[in-house]
């Protein structure tokens, strides 16, 4: 882990902070109803912190169920027109918000890394152009909904509660908002507690593509307010990316009503190395998996599966690779490891790889030195896991590598289908056949062969079991917001 | 038939078969990831102080080079002195590690470079196609090292390589290496021509199991020469050889490499993946040489804050 | 018409491609619609849903594995074998639902039909529903339909055989295996209907009959860890459909709510999706050669 500079005659990287004056945060923010910024109906606020310095960014409005009743009533009262609007002016809108956040995307790069602590080159190189695209993709399908499938003149849902979670807070945003709109809904979003800020910018940009009043509404709160915004009875359709568990309380939730719901919940991604894999590649895939976004990714890569015949080959390479892992600084343009998002997932990510040890694991991380202020994690390896440990089951959304070893490849997909979940999976190998029949029998919505952590709107996303149900992006992502 | 260099893996190249079988054997080369990985690091963010050490570092690799068919000695010893003092208005300024010529401008490259350091490279096995018989292309190498050469660029011969004949690749490497005595032999593959990673991996083991103390991407001469991707393929194959045999061959890029920028990027894929023991021109070089004056004026901006001009820079 | 004594049929479950009475031991009588006693049915319990659920677990891979075309071959062939056996089933269903033969016959042909319509459907959903994602990158991205795994299917209990088969053909045309709860009080035609699965090529286990109370079979089956997906197209009571619903949450089912269908309609593919996971592959593309290679 390279963290500080030692010997003069070394190839030090000096830092390359990204400049902090291309965003100006407000000092507070208040609710986004009905195309206006408002206080909480009791007046409560809470503070978002940067979570790489502990540094106050600002002080928001935290709605409660009157806010959220208050925020349904108004995207309620916008949808009969919204809805009415012919698909290419809704489109037109779309294409303005895309292009807008395009326009700022330098700035919104550098308050989602403020706000979130992962590192700048993520955000500038794959939350904010993904944030783009998929505002693009979704614009498109607005007047072509007759033709994607679903019947002539497939009609939009009504209101859409959607609760979305911290480790990719605009992106996540846009893999709601878009489709949702595209279709004809509007929507009342909340943002997580620890990551309100760019929801908030968001609801900016809204104003300045013009977008009708309570279109779009924004409430920054807790888990109550999430639980009264899906609860509600005047919204027709919930949308909830985040844990498992709050997963199935929505589920139970709205049994027996007639919401649409769709859920993309955690995942124990199985990284599958065979003997005959492009190991350097391979490497690189293994870090992208389980490293990206500090590993607080639901499709994270974060059981490692390799072939035991390769085994001490793919580690050697493993930790000579995290060796060169530089963590520190999220707006330091050379950081690959930036900060836990809270001092919440901080613990549990700790207390985790606790349990790993207590329970026989090997531990092992290079040598790293982790910043004094802030929620870090250094990049971490258990090896002689096997199924029966804990961090080889449970959802750790960390920077925590679970290392297993099987011998042939029914073995393998046996399993990597061992596990409640069923969100993603990874395969390396260049033997074509294999990865076709091994693709076709792992349990994953998502399998990546010889690649890991791709993204595209144009690609459905979502879960199998107990990762979910319904698929984000694509046409595929369109069902969720239509009355079919 | 020349004798092998005595490593852990000698068995690989005691026959034609066994050399094949442990070349098909390496790894595979995922195209996407492999290019993915290399303009990644390409948007490292190199400033100030690594800047100005990475500028330096890059000027004291350059294997400064001139191979035209109108090389005249003045034409060469221009370059020596440029090689030997690149910017009049610094004296400070890194020599260039070497100045690379054809085999009958070696002599007249020594007596410019004189006792500075600078070392004199010479292409040579009819370089830049390298087809010519295999007597022909020793005789080539024997000039240069008779005249003075502290260096031979060979190129492989990729119609054997191409037709699947690695043995005789691997022996014209050994008699190279023979012919070269006391000189650092570079072995240029012409990767452009090899045309995929898995051929420019397998060519690399090649190189290095005959012997090479240098392994090099092109001859600057064809379409496509260095680029990130197949000088990183090349650094993690020198970083394995040496992991496997404990001998550590040197990387040479070559052609393509004209800013500064792009030449930091390069000297990233060598601390990232061979890692610090190759960030010495003993270890590392680039075949260039407009790629000097853009280093340069870099230089003089990093020293004065101004932007440099052309003006600023001597024209060889 | 001799005055010979018709031999009565004693109706069994249909388990893992067997007949199996309930492990209870017990029955409940089935009457028509005007209250005359048809015959004993066997009144499963929670084990004999658990034992369903384990057949259907084990057939699963099998058949989702078996090619498009021969699924639709098999469930052609359970048309055939309807046809066939049409006087019977048009003889239960006028039983159970009170219709003139006539108009039970109108019933049954529309029921046959419908296996015929999903026998073509095998192997063209995933057409309709998957394909090439055209991503911004060196990618091939492909998303494919597959099975979401073992299904239970509550059957409508008023259309006891046309709402049956409109349950179970989509459940099974695109590779799950059913653990089906027959209508309670006409279960007569579902329990026939796994003599014809049984002799149309269809592999044990994939459509798995049950008779018995509703209320009491399906609060396990709902909360089964090993059960993928629920219907509760027969659920009528609103209170249990939440009940099931919140049960289903625990290993998060794929739940199809209770709706007023007309069975009799055009199905369209709304059933048919509605127990498919979405699978997207990933795959490098690359070049041919190294990058910017003169070739």
């Amino acid at each position: 882990m390279t963290s500080t500079p030692s010997a003069s005659a070394a190839f030090e990287y000096a830092p390359a902070p990204e400049s902090r004056s291309v965003v100006d945060i407000a000092p507070s923010y208040g609710l986004f109803i009905d195309g206006e910024f408002a206080e909480a109906a009791d007046g409560k606020v809470f503070k978002t912190v940067s979570p790489s310095t502990e540094e106050v960014l600002s002080e928001v409005a935290q709605a409660s169920s009157e806010d959220v009743d208050r925020a349904v009533k108004a995207a309620r009262k916008a949808f009969e027109k919204w809805s009415a609007l012919p698909g290419a002016e809704r489109a037109k809108y779309l294409f303005r918000i895309a292009r807008i956040i395009q326009e700022r995307s330098r700035e919104l790069a550098v308050l989602e890394t403020l706000d979130n602590g992962k590192p700048i080159k993520e955000t500038r190189d794959a939350d904010l152009p993904l944030v783009a695209a998929h505002f693009f993709y979704y614009a498109g399908w607005a007047d072509k909904l007759d033709h994607a499938g679903y019947g002539a003149d497939p009609r939009p849902l009504g209101v859409a509660g959607q609760v979305i979670p911290w480790n990719f807070p605009l992106l996540m945003l846009a893999w709601k908002i878009a489709p949702a709109l595209a279709t004809g809904n509007t929507v009342v979003l909340k943002p997580a507690e620890t990551t309100p800020l760019s929801a908030l910018f968001f609801a900016d940009i809204c104003r300045q593509a013009g977008l009708p009043k309570g279109v779009v509404n924004i409430l920054p709160g807790y888990g109550d307010a999430g639980a009264a915004l899906t609860a509600h009875p005047d919204v027709d359709k919930v949308a909830f990316t985040g844990s498992t568990a709050v997963g199935k309380a929505i589920a139970r939730q709205v049994a027996g009503t007639d919401k649409k719901v769709t859920l993309e919940l955690g995942g124990k991604g199985a990284n599958i190395v065979f003997d005959d894999a492009p190991i350097d590649q391979a490497v690189e895939g293994i870090v992208t998996g389980i490293f990206f976004n500090q590993g607080q990714v639901c499709c994270a890569g974060s059981r490692l599966l390799v072939q035991e015949s390769v085994q001490d080959e793919v580690l050697d390479a493993l930790k000579r690779r995290l060796s060169t892992l530089r963590l520190g600084d999220p707006l330091d343009k050379n950081t690959d490891i930036g900060a836990i998002n809270s001092a919440e997932q901080l613990a549990r990510i700790t207390a985790l790889t606790e349990t790993g040890e207590a329970e026989g694991a090997e531990r092992w991380s290079a040598p790293c030195e982790l910043p004094s202020s802030g929620y870090w994690f250094a990049p971490t390896l258990f090896t002689n896991v096997t199924q029966a440990h804990t961090v080889a089951r449970d959802e750790i959304f960390g920077p925590v590598l679970s290392v297993l070893t099987f011998r042939t490849p029914e073995e393998a997909v046996a399993k990597a289908n061992n596990t409640q979940y069923g969100l993603s999976a990874g395969i390396w190998t260049e033997k074509g056949s294999r990865i076709l029949a091994v693709a076709d029998r792992l349990r994953a919505g998502v399998i990546w062969a010889n690649t890991f952590n791709k993204f595209d709107p144009t690609s459905p996303f979502g879960g199998y079991k107990e990762s979910g149900y319904g698929r984000e992006g694509g046409r595929h992502g369109l069902e969720a917001y239509l009355d079919v | 038939m020349p004798t092998a260099p005595a490593h852990a893996l000698t068995d690989a190249t005691t026959s034609d078969r066994t050399l094949r079988r442990f070349l098909h054997g390496l790894p595979g080369v995922d195209t996407v990831g492999l290019e993915a990985r290399a303009s990644a690091l390409g948007t490292r963010s190199i400033k100030t102080t690594a800047k100005a050490y990475a500028i330096d570092l890059a000027i004291s690799m350059i294997d400064l080079t001139t191979l035209e068919g109108a090389d005249t000695p003045g034409k060469v010893r221009a370059l020596g002195a440029k090689a030997v003092n690149p910017d009049p208005t610094d004296r400070g300024t890194p020599k260039t590690a070497a100045v690379c010529v054809y085999p009958d401008m070696v002599a007249t490259a020594k007596e410019a470079v004189g006792d500075s350091g600078v070392k004199v490279a010479s292409v040579a096995t009819a370089f830049p196609a390298g087809r010519a018989a295999i007597d022909v292309k020793l005789g080539d190498v024997r000039e240069a090292v008779a005249a003075g050469a502290d260096e031979i660029d060979m190129v492989i011969d990729r119609g054997a390589f191409l037709a699947g004949d690695y043995m005789t690749v691997f022996e014209q490497i050994r008699a190279v290496k023979e012919a070269s005595g006391e000189a650092r032999l570079k072995v240029i593959f012409e990767t452009g021509e090899l045309s995929t990673y898995d051929n420019i991996r397998r060519a690399s083991w090649i190189g290095m199991l005959a012997g090479a103390d240098f392994i090099k991407t092109s001859t600057g001469k064809v379409g496509v020469n260095a680029t990130p991707a197949n000088t990183l393929l090349m650094l993690e194959a020198v970083r394995d050889f040496r992991e496997q045999t404990g001998v550590q061959v040197g990387v040479k890029p070559a052609g393509g490499i004209r800013t500064s920028k792009d030449a930091i990027k390069f000297l990233v894929l060598v601390n990232e993946t061979a890692g610090q023991d190759w960030l010495d021109n003993h270890w590392f070089r680039f075949g260039a040489s407009s790629l000097l004056n853009d280093l340069l004026m870099q230089r003089q901006k990093l020293a004065t804050g101004r932007y440099s001009g052309p003006d600023y820079v001597t024209v060889d | 018409m001799s005055d010979r004594l018709t031999v009565l049929k004693t109706y069994k479950l249909y388990v893992g491609g067997k007949f199996p009475r309930s492990e209870s031991g017990r029955v409940y009588e089935v009457t028509d619609s005007k209250n005359k006693w048809l015959a004993n049915a066997p009144l499963s319990s929670r084990k004999d849903a658990r034992d369903a659920v384990v057949a259907a677990r084990k057939a699963q891979g099998g058949w989702a594995g078996k090619t498009a075309y021969l699924r639709g071959q098999i469930l052609y062939r359970v048309a055939e074998m309807l046809e066939g056996r049409k006087d019977q089933f048009v003889r239960e269903v006028a039983d159970a639902e009170g219709l003139s033969k006539s108009k039970a016959a109108v019933v049954v042909d529309a029921a046959i039909d419908r296996w015929v319509w999903y026998a073509g459907w095998t192997d063209k959903v995933a057409q309709i529903v998957g394909g090439g994602n055209p991503v911004a990158g060196p990618f091939f991205n492909l998303s494919s339909p597959e099975p979401t795994g073992v299904v239970t299917v509550v059957a409508p209990q008023e259309s006891s055989f046309l709402g049956l088969v409109s349950v179970i053909a989509p459940v099974i045309a695109t590779g799950n295996t059913a653990v089906v709860i027959a209508s309670e009080n006409s279960p007569l035609p579902a329990l026939s209907l796994g003599e014809v699965l049984a002799t149309s090529d269809l592999p044990g286990g994939v459509v798995n009959i049950l008779s018995g109370r509703t209320a009491e079979i399906t609060p396990s089956l709902a909360s089964h860890q090993d059960v993928n997906a629920i219907d509760l197209a027969g659920v009528e009571d609103d209170d249990l459909a939440k009940e099931l619903e919140v049960a289903a949450a625990d290993n998060l089912k794929r739940v199809v709510r209770p709706q007023p269908v007309d069975w009799s309609a055009d199905p369209g593919t709304h059933r048919l999706t509605a127990f498919l996971e979405t699978k997207t592959v990933w795959h490098p593309t690359g070049s041919l050669g190294a990058s910017g290679s003169s070739y």
